[in-house]
């Protein structure tokens, strides 16, 4: 039987004004967790609806996630203190499907860099984060601890790469064949990946979001649409997704 | 031991409680929190004759104590509930299930409800908050004769305990309530969302992509117990009540206004196994009032 966990809070960073890393001593979660799964988390304060956060590394006992505070469920969620417990749901949804020896990118923009660190640590990879501007770089000690060909960008030319991590991507397409591209970012970085990769005929996975209800595939609210027609129209992004072959949607 | 059974209907629940269809989709992914023999039976998602797609996303947000929904039905049609979906449930789960069925003209909800008739379905549920494309689209709910008609033609083809389940968005929900009586129904469930909308500020533009939707959630729970205590009143036929239960003392205060079966819909997205602590709650109100029988409290209000 799956069950919600109350998941001890047992480090808090704020990486960035309002971004915020929490680490929670989940043992169950952190043993299933696959990379680009989700937690459905309830953020207190009379809320009903969880807030899907993207799973960012697990350890044996911790769980690790980063969001932002953009509404009031994330401003609730970013008052709990170290000790106090937070109700999760989870590992949900489908992550990222890798395949042993494969050559891949990973690219990911602003919060999106946060799901898909495990895959830089996992995969033979060259990784490319995309921020606004200097002072929004997060993570950068973790990604170069994860993988050695890692290049931050930012949009302003502030530091980095001067220009879109999307644009650092195709230079490095020119040069290198890879098997697979796996992105999670804004929508324009979705949008822009799924065209090179559709144009460069490289396979792609997406991690995309929506506002969620249930997150387990029975309310049908969180979703995306999809080149289906009918009833599979629109598919679940909490249990069809978070991550999607880039193929399959239609941003 | 408290007994909860309790019928409806002629239908034997296990216990009063229920869930409200579109919020539970066909019950196999609640069930993996608690098993769905611990409900009385659920309320499967809203079929249409045809499968539908929906609306594009957002489809929800949320709002102080309530959500907002605009799913536009998406789902696989009743063909294949009646002949996948259904049977498979029967096969799997040992509960009631409450098939719900909207349509767009009187002649599509008495085929569907023919259609129905034939599965395994314990109860019948109307959805009558659609449009009526013959009258211009103003939804069968809100107008008394269409809904006495449309009762009428559909329980001429319906084999099936048919439960009529009411908008809130009428002027006098009693006065609906008493044409679907009239026109045959055999209970009523309510209520149904609220229309409501959120504006964001920054965009000037509605947070759902409809626009509009549906509002539930404990923001309505007051709206909806007033409204099964009046049409408790005004009919005879029992009632199921939903609208922002949360607990079991939500459950306890339907069954006070006059509802037989109580549903559980929004508050399942916060707690996804809250039927545990709901029954638990509604044992030791039980325990703590000497009420041996779960039918002993329903309609017991006194009004002051």
């Amino acid at each position: 039987m799956k069950k919600t966990y109350k998941c001890k809070l047992t480090l808090k960073t704020e990486l960035c004004p309002g971004i915020w890393d929490y680490v929670v001593d989940a043992p169950e979660i952190a043993k299933e967790a696959k990379i680009g799964q989700f937690l459905h988390i309830a953020c207190g304060g009379g809320t009903l609806l969880r807030r899907p956060i993207s799973i960012c590394d697990v350890g044996e006992r911790f769980v690790r996630f980063a969001f932002q505070v953009k509404g009031e469920g994330t401003k609730l969620l970013a008052k709990y203190e170290v000790g106090d417990e937070i109700d999760i749901m989870g590992p949900l949804g489908n992550g990222f499907k890798t395949t042993p020896g494969e050559k891949a990118v990973v690219i990911g923009g602003g919060i999106g860099v946060f799901p898909i660190l495990r895959l830089a640590r996992e995969t033979d990879s060259a990784v490319f984060l995309g921020f606004r501007s200097k002072e929004l770089v997060v993570m950068e000690d973790d990604y170069n601890e994860a993988n050695k060909n890692v290049t931050i960008c930012t949009d302003d030319g502030s530091y980095g790469y001067d220009g879109f991590a999307i644009a650092a991507m195709g230079e490095y397409l020119l040069e290198n064949k890879v098997d697979v591209i796996y992105c999670c970012g804004p929508k324009p970085m979705l949008k822009a990946v799924k065209q090179i990769a559709e144009y460069r005929k490289i396979p792609c996975q997406l991690s995309l979001e929506e506002r969620m209800g249930c997150g387990i595939g029975a309310c049908l609210t969180c979703v995306c649409e999809t080149k289906n027609e009918g009833m599979a129209k629109y598919k679940q992004v909490c249990t069809c997704g978070p991550v999607f072959d880039a193929k399959e949607v239609v941003l | 031991m408290a007994k909860l059974e309790i019928d409806y209907c002629g239908v034997k629940f296990r216990n009063p409680i229920v869930t409200a269809s579109g919020t539970f989709g066909f019950g196999y992914e609640y069930n993996e929190y608690a098993p769905l023999n611990e409900y009385g039976g659920f309320a499967a998602k809203g079929l249409t004759r045809q499968p539908r797609g929906g609306n594009a996303a957002p489809r929800i947000i949320e709002t102080a104590s309530g959500i907002l929904n605009s799913v536009g039905l998406q789902n696989p049609g009743v063909e294949v509930f009646c002949d996948y979906i259904m049977p498979d449930i029967a096969e799997q789960f040992d509960t009631n299930v409450i098939a719900n069925m909207s349509g767009n003209t009187i002649e599509e909800y008495a085929e569907m409800a023919e259609m129905l008739s034939e599965t395994d379905a314990a109860i019948i549920e109307m959805n009558i908050s659609c449009p009526n494309v013959k009258h211009g689209g103003m939804a069968f709910g809100t107008d008394a004769a269409v809904v006495e008609e449309l009762t009428k033609e559909v329980k001429k083809k319906c084999k099936k305990p048919l439960v009529v389940k009411l908008s809130p968005n009428v002027t006098s929900v009693t006065e609906i309530a008493k044409a679907a009586e009239s026109g045959g129904a055999d209970g009523l469930s309510l209520i149904n969302t609220l229309m409501g909308m959120k504006i964001d500020i920054n965009t000037r533009r509605p947070m759902l992509a409809n626009n509009t939707g549906g509002l539930s959630g404990p923001a309505i729970k007051p709206v909806a117990i007033r409204m099964v205590h009046e049409v408790y009143n005004a009919v005879k036929i029992p009632l199921i009540g939903m609208g922002g239960v949360m607990s079991g003392a939500d459950v306890i205060e339907f069954m006070i206004a006059g509802a037989r079966l109580v549903a559980l819909g929004t508050g399942l997205f916060t707690k996804p196994d809250m039927i545990f602590d709901v029954k638990r709650d509604i044992l030791a109100y039980m325990e703590r009032f000497k009420v041996d029988d779960i039918n002993d409290i329903v309609g017991t209000l006194e009004l002051n």
